[in-house]
């Protein structure tokens, strides 16, 4: 079946940027259903950008984004999420005075099925910590327990592909651990994830493949094992 | 004479107690690190100490005379400086006039004429590694510079206590690194700081002193490596697979290696 080898998201030569100047340039990559994987590069290297990019929140100037097969550049940002890719943003952007559970319910705002309820019993599973907290205000959550609102929020659309920016930020090394652990476990359960992370020993760690992003250009890609390895990269990002 | 004593101080958010009686002293020239859980009362304490929050019960003291119940105004000005984990800087101002402001309005000894407050500015500029950008708009400066510049804001106060709340968050190995050797080279300009972090690599870096805090309590301080050996902080904190890789490291690395 042809359809299984084409790569659920190809990017292809996306130059995109804010106002008039460009942040990312002739970006290329391509990720597959089920894949993991990691986006690593210093800050301000454009990794966001590319985020916002392909989620239609940043100006793509040249170049194409498709996914499942379909054109979805300057797509507007609703309609890429009801195409099946979405954000989980960093610093986790929840609405802090509303509870656990509007939150999550939001990430479902597009969907009109009757299987919403069910989805979000289904998606605490994977955040038994949140369980009891469902009526409390986001805000008033622990930053690892508002991190997993932030991703749950994102899985109650249904994503083919979570694309989850620096899920580790603030978090306590223990609660970073679980987190990742969560992040591994809902692409083990069939759902791509293209992951954006400060700790590149800890992202190379769980993801299949990696690519490096320097100064806005993919400097580098390969599997995740062979990367952590490569001196450039334990140089660049590991400091050894 | 200790410089800043924290003593009993406890603080209450409705039914969340933030700080349960946490006690301690910070003496000239250290550099303390807090480490702990998210919600363990890490914020709150720093709150308590610059003024932002008033501790229900306790005190604390800059050298020997209370501080509490001082606004955070007083408190910056007896020469108490910190940085915020959300930075707010000006933004329609430069780098430099951003880091003027601490010049202009937070120093002990009342403020500077502009003049005198730029330069002072371009001065902590250089320290802290943002002096080729000192004259763009802070709208154009990454993660690492913001944070670079929250501290810059702090010293142009020219503290002789210095509060770090998580600046080297989102930051990756290598841009920890070059804000260790700031952090390093504020010290030695004389200045003593507290800093919070979740990057162990700072704490073993810089810190002469870790204070782990755990339900607003202090669960275990002293001398960073033995703190972070600690089964009660690796339990509560750091996870087993922070101390399954630095049982690794010990391994791959023997300890005379260095000479």
């Amino acid at each position: 079946m042809a359809e299984a080898q084409s790569p659920l998201l190809q990017v292809s030569e996306v130059t995109a940027g804010f106002g008039a100047t460009p942040v990312l340039f002739d970006v290329g990559l391509e990720l597959r259903a089920g894949e993991l994987v990691a986006l690593i590069g210093a800050n301000g290297a454009g990794k966001s950008t590319l985020l916002g990019a392909l989620s239609g929140l940043v100006r793509v100037f040249h170049g194409a984004i498709r996914f499942g097969g379909r054109l979805v550049t300057d797509l507007r940002p609703e309609l890429i999420v009801a195409s099946g890719m979405v954000h989980v943003p960093q610093g986790r952007r929840l609405f802090g005075t509303m509870t656990v559970a509007r939150n999550l319910l939001l990430g479902a705002y597009r969907r009109h099925d009757r299987e919403v309820r069910d989805d979000m019993q289904r998606i605490l599973q994977y955040f038994p910590a949140l369980g009891d907290k469902l009526e409390r205000e986001a805000g008033t959550l622990s930053g690892g327990e508002q991190q997993m609102v932030a991703i749950g929020r994102g899985l109650m659309a249904r994503p083919k592909l979570l694309m989850i920016d620096e899920p580790s930020l603030g978090l306590a090394p223990k609660v970073v651990d679980r987190v990742m652990e969560i992040v591994k476990t809902i692409n083990q359960d069939g759902t791509a994830v293209l992951l954006v992370e400060q700790d590149v020993m800890l992202a190379l760690e769980i993801a299949d493949r990696g690519y490096v992003l320097e100064n806005g250009r993919i400097a580098m890609s390969g599997q995740a094992a062979d990367l952590g390895r490569d001196p450039a990269v334990r140089k660049a990002y590991l400091g050894i | 004479m200790s410089l800043l004593a924290v003593r009993d101080v406890s603080k209450r958010f409705g039914g969340v107690k933030a700080l349960a009686g946490v006690t301690f002293t910070i003496e000239p020239g250290q550099v303390l690190g807090i480490i702990g859980p998210n919600g363990a009362g890490k914020t709150t304490l720093l709150n308590c100490i610059s003024g932002l929050t008033r501790a229900d019960a306790g005190d604390i003291r800059w050298e020997e005379q209370s501080i509490s119940g001082m606004p955070p105004y007083r408190i910056a000005r007896l020469g108490i400086g910190r940085t915020f984990q959300i930075v707010r800087p000006f933004p329609s101002m430069t780098v430099r006039e951003n880091t003027a402001m601490g010049a202009l309005f937070g120093r002990p000894d009342g403020r500077l004429q502009p003049g005198a407050a730029l330069k002072e500015a371009d001065e902590v500029l250089d320290l802290v590694g943002l002096g080729e950008k000192r004259h763009h708009t802070v709208l154009r400066l990454t993660v690492p510079d913001r944070k670079r510049l929250e501290v810059a804001r702090a010293l142009a106060m020219r503290p002789r206590l210095l509060l770090l709340d998580e600046v080297m968050a989102g930051l990756n190995h290598v841009e920890v690194e070059q804000a260790l050797t700031m952090v390093r080279r504020v010290q030695e300009r004389g200045v003593t700081i507290v800093l919070i972090e979740h990057v162990m690599k700072v704490i073993v870096g810089v810190c002469s002193h870790a204070l782990v805090l755990n339900f607003g309590r202090t669960l275990v301080e002293g001398p960073p490596a033995e703190v972070l050996n600690d089964p009660r902080v690796i339990e509560a904190y750091l996870g087993e697979r922070y101390a399954r890789r630095q049982r690794e490291a010990d391994g791959e690395r023997p300890p005379s290696a260095n000479g």
